[in-house]
């Protein structure tokens, strides 16, 4: 099993796995946040902030790899207060790829749950109301059930796109191996060398496997949650 | 008692509603209108789901809502219970995590759930899901869940509307029973004259965001200038009145009404058993002298109280052809028939009348829980 792969491959692997992972946990309560917002609340500057957070659907990824270069690299604006006060620095380290990956996944997820959100029956929540039950278990016992399975779509929406994040991640935080070389930054380094079409290949035929097995495992989640939520569905 | 006083402006209507009520302990209020008139919303300020531009809101003296104070309690503390329309089961939970979702709201619990899974019949039900249940299964469980949150008063909106004519007939009972068995005072929404003639004790007429009338069901229903409210259509009386005797031979049994004997095919319902029946205003003829050779088994004398107004308004000439008089037979009887027979017989305030009632023309499926004496003794 492990002859399958190089251990410069195995690394790449591992290092998309956790960045996919860390980036879609951190992209998450922030999408929900953000979807809640947008499907419950009116309030001035509210179009402003719905094309900011689809800006990186539609700009080129270089172009959000440069302004979190500006805005967190260590000479950044937010990126030297970080290093000032915490020491924390996250520009060309796997850290800066998960940020990069959550930044370009969080549209997918926010309007995967924001339609969710918008499709649950207010009468439901008014109706755990007028039995006693206060907002936060309003939320916890009638609200979060129904949505899951529209939080369930947009973790694998912001998986899959921190999976197969390139643009961002190389200019944020550029290709390093073992660091910040995940499998599409590997992939692209070994097309560029000569005699790397086969790890090329690997790399490819890789990529594809994980995909489908997120997709697979997230239909089989999916389904079980409807079941338990609609009854004869 | 029951207290609102509200105004509530929407872009294209306005609610401006004064309603005082002192339900009884175990009655039934009826809040009766037609579609958006407003009985929905009104319902909606009592359980705080909807939020007045100004007035006040009170349930036995607790302020619930006052713009004066800046008082405004959550629905979750108001302890008002809610049936919705549409049931409003929650889809990802089983019947009993449904019935039990607001249990135990208040320490002291009036209700548990073996007694109110028996008293609507829903005990076989408790492990399934919302969307195996039928749609009169479904109201049922939602009015079960209500009261085991231990509300302090009822509302309901429109609980059968959405059902077809059986599931409706299987849901009404169980109403009665919970009017009957409960000791909660209910308000209850409908634009059915039925259901509220069948149901209420009380009722509230509501028309264009306000309140048209208030009293007693026999007294509004039997009221002509409320006529275009209470509806054409369905015009009609309410009696009260008691089993007298049953008629084997004939399959007929005689009710004793304020107004004399009325015989209406057979009641399987003991001597002594009161009961409330309507008669339609369309089904009642008029004579000035008592008929001999009928076939109408049902002739109670009568002086004429009030004739309707001609309807000028409408254009309609068949709907002009027809008028409606009030004859008080010890009770208000409404009676429609056509202005041409008005005119013929030359009848006045006062007049002394036949009404002339055919037995098939009163509805068993009206036939509800007696008005109670007092309602009677009001007539006479």
């Amino acid at each position: 099993m492990t002859d399958l792969l190089s251990p410069a491959e195995w690394e790449a692997l591992a290092l998309s796995l956790r960045v996919a992972v860390v980036s879609m946990l951190g992209c998450l309560p922030v999408a929900l946040a953000l979807a809640f917002l947008l499907a419950r609340f009116r309030f001035p500057g509210k179009a402003l902030v719905d094309g900011l957070i689809h800006l990186p659907l539609v700009v080129p990824p270089v172009v959000v790899g440069y302004l979190l270069l500006v805005l967190l690299g260590r000479k950044g604006v937010v990126g030297a207060w970080l290093y000032d006060v915490f020491g924390i620095s996250i520009a060309f380290t796997w850290k800066g790829a998960a940020v990069a990956a959550a930044v370009m996944a969080l549209p997918l997820a926010v309007r995967a749950m924001r339609l969710a959100i918008e499709s649950v029956d207010r009468g439901l929540e008014d109706a755990a109301k007028t039995l006693g039950a206060q907002p936060l278990k309003v939320f916890a016992t009638v609200t979060m059930p129904l949505i899951s399975p529209g939080i369930l779509v947009g973790a694998l929406l912001a998986f899959a796109r921190a999976l197969g994040e390139f643009g961002a991640t190389i200019t944020f935080v550029s290709n390093i191996p073992g660091e910040t070389q995940t499998i599409p930054l590997a992939l692209y380094a070994q097309i560029q060398t000569p005699g790397g079409e086969a790890a090329a290949a690997r790399l490819a035929a890789i990529s594809i496997a994980v995909a489908l097995i997120a997709m697979i495992a997230s239909e089989y989640m999916a389904r079980r949650i409807r079941r338990s939520i609609g009854g004869t569905e | 008692m029951i207290e609102l006083r509200a105004r509530k402006h929407f872009p294209s209507f306005a609610i401006d509603a004064e309603i005082v009520i002192e339900p009884e302990e175990s009655g039934i209020v009826a809040l009766f209108g037609k579609s958006g008139c407003g009985k929905t919303s009104i319902i909606n300020m009592i359980a705080g789901l909807l939020r007045p531009d100004a007035g006040k809101v009170a349930i036995d003296g607790r302020v619930l809502f006052d713009s004066a104070a800046g008082v405004d309690i959550p629905p979750y503390r108001r302890d008002v219970g809610y049936v919705f329309q549409d049931a409003r089961l929650f889809p990802h939970m089983t019947v009993k995590s449904n019935l039990l979702y607001g249990a135990g709201r208040q320490s002291e619990t009036r209700f548990d759930l073996g007694q109110i899974t028996d008293l609507l019949d829903i005990g076989h039900l408790l492990t399934r899901r919302p969307g195996e249940l039928s749609g009169g299964e479904k109201q049922r469980v939602s009015i079960g869940r209500t009261i085991l949150s231990n509300p302090r008063i009822l509302l309901m909106d429109e609980p059968l509307a959405s059902l077809d004519g059986a599931r409706k007939a299987e849901i009404l009972p169980f109403i009665q029973r919970l009017r009957d068995e409960l000791g909660l005072p209910i308000i209850y929404v409908s634009h059915s004259i039925e259901e509220v003639v069948r149901l209420a004790d009380v009722m509230v007429l509501i028309d264009d965001g306000r309140v048209a009338a208030s009293g007693d069901v026999g007294d509004i229903t039997s009221r002509l200038d409320l006529y275009p409210l209470t509806g054409r259509y369905e015009a009609g009386s309410v009696l009260a009145a008691t089993v007298k005797d049953q008629d084997a031979d004939y399959g007929l049994t005689v009710l004793d009404t304020p107004g004399g004997d009325i015989r209406v095919p057979q009641l399987s319902l003991p001597p002594g058993q009161s009961l409330r029946l309507r008669i339609r205003a369309r089904d009642v003829a008029l004579a000035i002298e008592r008929p001999t050779g009928t076939s109408f088994q049902n002739i109670l004398s009568g002086t004429v109280r009030e004739i309707g107004e001609r309807i000028h308004t409408r254009s309609d000439a068949a709907a002009d052809a027809m008028v409606e008089v009030s004859v008080d037979i010890g009770a208000p009887l409404r009676v429609r028939i056509t202005r041409k027979s008005l005119d013929e017989l030359g009848l006045r305030t006062g007049s002394l009348v036949y009404a002339l009632i055919k037995a098939v023309a009163i509805d068993k499926h009206t036939l509800g829980r007696g008005a109670g004496s007092e309602h009677a003794a009001r007539y006479s």
